[in-house]
This record gives C-alpha cells, structure tokens and sequence, in this order.
C-alpha cells in the first residue's frame, strides 16, 4: 500500500504545492514545515522548469524567480534530504518530463527512493506516455500520480484503473492560477473514478479560498492548493513561512468541515 | 493498456496534459477520415493551385550555377506562394480541415510571423477567427508582418515569458489551447509538436518534393543529388526531403541556424549543439542545460530561432538519412545579399541558411551534378534587419 494513503485518513486532505527555491531554499524549507505544522496531509514540491506549459502565471514567476536564484534538481534532493529529518507526511514532486528524462529516469527515481519522496505528478505525461518512466518508478516504488481533466471524458475509467497514490482532478480548463468560480461538475468525474479505483482523488487548478477548497472537498477527497500560496510567497519572501503556516490552518479547517 | 502513438524511431510521441489529450486525438481521427478523401482533396488542391499559386516554380539558377562553378543550382520557389512562404500549404490544409471539424476559431504561434500570416490568411478566406502569439521580441524583429495579420483581421498577442521568442509563442499557444478547445484548433506552423501534428504537417508540405520531383525528372530527367533546406521545427525542410527519403542517392541535408556559430551560447543549432529530450509535446533533440532547462537560443533569423527540432528529423538524423549542418549569421547575411545580386531573388533570412550551405558545397561537386535548395520564403520582410546588421538604419 502506498505511503500516500496516509495523507487520506485525517479526514479531507488538504494539499498545498510550493516551488522549490522561490526565493531560495531556506525559505523553502521554512515554508515546507510551516505548512506540515499547520495540517498539510501531503506536500507538492515543485522542481522548476525553464518552460512550465501547464502553468499560469503566478507559478510561471516562481519557476523564473527560483530558476534565478541558482536551484538545480541535485540542490534540490538535499533540501528534502534535510526536510525529511522532521517532516514525516508524504512529499511529491510536481515538474515536467524533461527534468526526470534529462536527469535519467533510474538515478532521479533511486534518489527520490532515498528521500523518501512518495510520487512525482508530470503534467505533461498523460496515460499514452506514462511507461517512459513506469517501470523505473515502480522499481523504487515511486507513485506516478494520474492527471484527470474536465475533458477527459470517456478517458476516465481507464486512467482510473491504472492509477496509484492518489488521483489528481484538474478542476478546469486551462492553466494552473486562481479562478473566481469553478464549473466543471467535479461530482460526476469522481463518480466514475470511484467505480474503478480504490485510489483517493484530490481536487486542484483555481483553488484559494476556504469556501472553494470546502466545496471541492465535498465532493471529492481533498484539496490541491498551488498560486494562491506561491502569490503569499511572493508578497511575503523570505518572512512568508508563518502567513503560509496561518493559510494551511484555515484551508485544512475548511476542508475538515466538508465532512 | 495504451500505445505511445506517433513515433518516428525514438522521437515523437505525445507529452501533453491530459486536458488535451482527447482534442489531439479527435484531430486525429478527422485526419485520417478526411486525408484520403476525394471531396476534401479536391477542395484542398482548389485551394493550393486557384488560391495560393502551386505548383511552385522549379527554377534553374543558371548566373549562380555558373558563377559557383559547380553542380547545377535549381531553386523550390515556395517564396512566390501566396503570402510569401511554404507556410500556406501547412495552413490551408490544417484551417480546411479545422472548418470540417466544426471548429470555428484558429490559433497559432509564429516567429517570424509567416506562420501567423498564413494562418490569418486562411482565417479571413474560410471565415475563421484568428489569434496569433509572438513572441514580444519578434514582434519587435518583424513589426511588418504584425501589421499585416491585424490588417487579415487576426489578433496578435504579444508573449512577454520567458524569452519572448518563438518557443514562449508555442508554450503560450498551448496554453491558450488548453483553456479552450471546444471551437478552437491549434494551427501548428511545423513538424513539431504533440502527434498527430508533426505527420500532418509533413504531409501537408510534402507537395514541395512531390512537385519538385516531377518538375526535376520533366526537365532533367533524373533525380537531383542533393536536397537543401533550412530547419527550425522544420516544416519545409520535412516537406522538401519527404518523397527522396526512399532515394538513397539523394543527400538530404537540412540547415540549422548556427547564430553567432556553435561553439557559442549563442545559437539554436538543435541537432548539432542539442541533446535528446521531452519538451513542447515531443521527444526530440532540444538545447537544454545539464538539469534539462531548455536553453534560451539565438539567431538573427526569428524563424530558426527555436530550442528544438521535430522528431522526424531527429529520427533521420539519428538513422543518418539525413545531415544536419550549421550555418552562422554572418553565412546566412551574405547568401541573403548574394542571391539577390546574382539572381534577382530576395530570399528570406532562414531560407538564406540554406543558400549558404549552397554556396559551399556546389562548387565542391561536379558539373553534371544537381542541387535542389528550398527558397522557403521571401526576404522583403528581412531588409530592415539585415540593413541593421550591415550598420545601416532604414526607416520603413
């Protein structure tokens, strides 16, 4: 069974993402246990990436901003190296092919193995392309995380049946970054995961506030957060640790009080 | 289980969100049911022979033949198709078929802004709305051809991420894609991208060779023995190659956009300088650092200037079917001044890779040998540039 379940039974889990690096990874590292501290059930770490395609732009500019500041995929392990020291919840990478291809699929599974790092969540590996790195990741059991989209459609059961660690719902159309409104029916999606996986599926693109991410944890289990809490990073820099650790509180609360 | 789809050796595929997934597989579908059929052909070739004015002209460069000394020069005219450039084949193709999907709206990247003027192109003809992304910088590099998809009708995006050149107009483009999908097809401008996108531009640019071949043997008699053609994604170079591949005797050799050369960070040489990869869709040969972050390129020619190759030639590349070989600025300026002293031909800056690699190796060849070179494009667009180069400023 994967670590990842864990993160599903302290009730609605309610997952934040953060840019290794934005601003540095001091603060990172800060932001990382403030967030663990305040109810985070799992962490997305994102490697960034020259050329995010599946991002809007609040996360496009911490990809730069992080990109600047001299953050490797190698600097990167040693964070969650030291992370891993006192934060226990189950981590997962989020960032592009590329980085996994170009750093060579065994060497960056069989480090994440030896962080302890759970599942890695590729945007642009859909269900056709997921066996690049599949067999690699299972031989370090490493959760390649599925993707289902508004558009998926007839696609879903068959997503649904190969999926492992949790599922992740992309809530809309388009790119990652806040949204006033969500209108895809994300009940009718989860229907249809639920009858072909046991694997739990967590909601995320759009989300900030408590009232959405409750909503969304109503019908799904769990919570995806990404621009909202980078646009805190952004405002607050290197002090943005305790503002992030304050957001995590409130969301997890709401998403608590989906039931 | 599910098949990659849509690979050419290793290279290919399709590494795109899931939130597109079915839009390139309806697109699929529909190009097999229409690619094949007599009515879709028809309205096609209507288009290509009425509207944009193929075949094009198979032209015996006889004054550069003879002052290079050696094999015979005959130059693909693709700049005097409708436009300007190879582009409009892709286009009108790509928009025809759009329409019989029921879509109502075209989007498209461009660099130089010849893609984007096909495409506005066809979206004024057909009746199609029609956004473009440029990126800022080439927007800057080629104020004309912007002014000239606003006069079609289009709206132009100025893309500012990254480095505000042609790979941010296609990452934007996609973007655009993903966030509307229902009335909108992505008019990718060459053999790059997510399958089916590199096989059907192929296809659609194949008409180059198909018409160069027969031209060749009407008036020769005989294949050539070289096919030249410059390469960013590589669309008209794809399309000049596609009907010699089976001829081994035909060099095919594609010309890569060296900037300021390769031992530089300044160039966008993909397959000569890059590594394989996954970016923009696609498993290629991408210039990218040593943690896979794709390498910011240069050239003076906005439309070479990409990080990035399609897959079918890094297939050929890797199989040795075909060469890949560098060409610099400075190479590329003086063909562009060279053809249109000797021929009277004004060829576009990335067409004018292609003349240069021309100039070296013709005179190395004998005499009863032949060259094919693909003038992609027209050079009006590229005065100002190439005047800026030379030092001097011209006020258009």
């Amino acid at each position: 069974m994967s670590k990842i379940a864990k993160s599903f039974e302290n009730g609605k889990a309610f997952i934040p993402f953060i840019t290794c690096g934005d601003p540095d990874l001091e603060t990172t590292a800060k932001v990382v246990r403030a967030a663990a501290e305040n109810g985070a059930d799992l962490i997305e770490l994102g490697i960034p990436f020259s050329d995010p395609t599946a991002e809007g732009p609040v996360i496009q500019g911490a990809n730069i901003r992080a990109l600047a500041g001299g953050v490797t995929t190698d600097k990167i392990f040693d964070l969650v190296h030291e992370l891993r020291r006192d934060v226990k919840i189950p981590i997962v990478f989020m960032t592009y092919s590329n980085v996994v291809f170009s750093y060579g699929a065994e060497r960056f599974m069989s480090k994440c193995k030896e962080t302890e790092i759970d599942g890695i969540i590729l945007p642009d590996l859909p269900f056709e392309e997921k066996e690049e790195f599949s067999d690699t990741a299972r031989k370090y059991g490493i959760d390649i995380i599925s993707l289902i989209a508004p558009t998926s459609e007839n696609r879903i059961s068959m997503i649904a049946k190969e999926a492992e660690g949790f599922i992740y719902i992309v809530s809309s159309l388009g790119v990652t970054g806040l949204r006033n409104e969500i209108t895809t029916n994300i009940g009718d999606i989860v229907r249809v995961i639920h009858e072909n996986s046991k694997v739990p599926c967590a909601v995320g693109f759009g989300i900030s506030k408590p009232e959405q991410a409750k909503k969304m944890a109503s019908v799904s289990d769990g919570a995806i957060v990404g621009s909202a809490i980078i646009k805190i990073i952004e405002k607050y820099g290197r002090d943005a640790a305790p503002y992030v650790g304050e957001y995590v509180k409130s969301m997890k609360e709401a998403v608590l009080s989906a039931g | 289980m599910s098949q990659s789809k849509g690979r050419f050796g290793v290279h290919g595929g399709q590494y795109i969100p899931e939130t597109l997934m079915n839009a390139v597989i309806e697109l699929e579908d529909a190009y097999n049911r229409y690619k094949d059929d007599p009515e879709f052909k028809r309205e096609l070739t209507d288009l290509l022979n009425n509207y944009a004015g193929r075949p094009s002209l198979l032209y015996y460069a006889e004054k550069l033949t003879r002052e290079l000394g050696g094999a015979k020069i005959y130059l693909k005219r693709e700049d005097l198709n409708h436009t300007g450039s190879h582009k409009i084949n892709n286009v009108l193709g790509q928009a025809l078929l759009a329409k019989k999907m029921g879509k109502t709206r075209l989007i498209a990247e461009t660099g130089a802004g010849q893609h984007g003027v096909a495409t506005a192109t066809a979206a004024a003809l057909l009746d199609m709305e029609c956004v473009v992304f440029m990126g800022e910088e080439d927007t800057k590099r080629q104020a004309l051809n912007v002014y000239r998809m606003k006069l079609l009708g289009a709206d132009v995006v100025p893309v500012k991420s990254g480095t505000a050149t042609l790979k941010d107009a296609v990452s934007e483009a996609m973007r655009e894609w993903t966030s509307r999908i229902d009335d909108t097809h992505y008019c990718l401008g060459s053999v790059m991208g997510p399958h089916p996108f590199p096989t059907i531009v192929r296809d659609f640019q194949a008409v180059i060779s198909s018409e160069s071949r027969e031209q060749l043997l009407k008036k020769e008699g005989r294949l050539p023995d070289a096919v030249i053609a410059c390469v960013g994604g590589g669309s008209n170079a794809i399309g000049s190659f596609y009907h010699y591949i089976q001829d081994s005797s035909v060099r095919l050799i594609g010309c890569e956009a060296a900037g300021r050369g390769i031992d530089t960070f300044e160039t966008a040489a993909t397959v000569n300088t890059g590594r394989i990869g996954i970016f923009h869709g696609m498993k290629s040969y991408f210039c990218q650092d040593e943690y896979g972050q794709i390498a910011p390129v240069y050239s003076i020619s906005a439309g070479l200037d990409y990080p990035g190759v399609g897959p079918e030639h890094a297939h050929l590349h890797d199989i040795g079917r075909a060469e890949y070989v560098p060409v610099t600025d400075d190479e590329a300026v003086n063909a562009f001044e060279y053809l249109s002293r000797t021929e009277g031909i004004i060829p576009a800056i990335e067409s004018a890779h292609a003349i240069a690699y021309a100039m070296k190796l013709a005179p190395t060849m004998d005499k009863d040998k032949i060259i094919i070179v693909t003038v992609s494009g027209r050079g009006d667009k590229d005065c100002a540039a190439i005047a800026r180069y030379r030092g001097e400023d011209i006020y258009e």
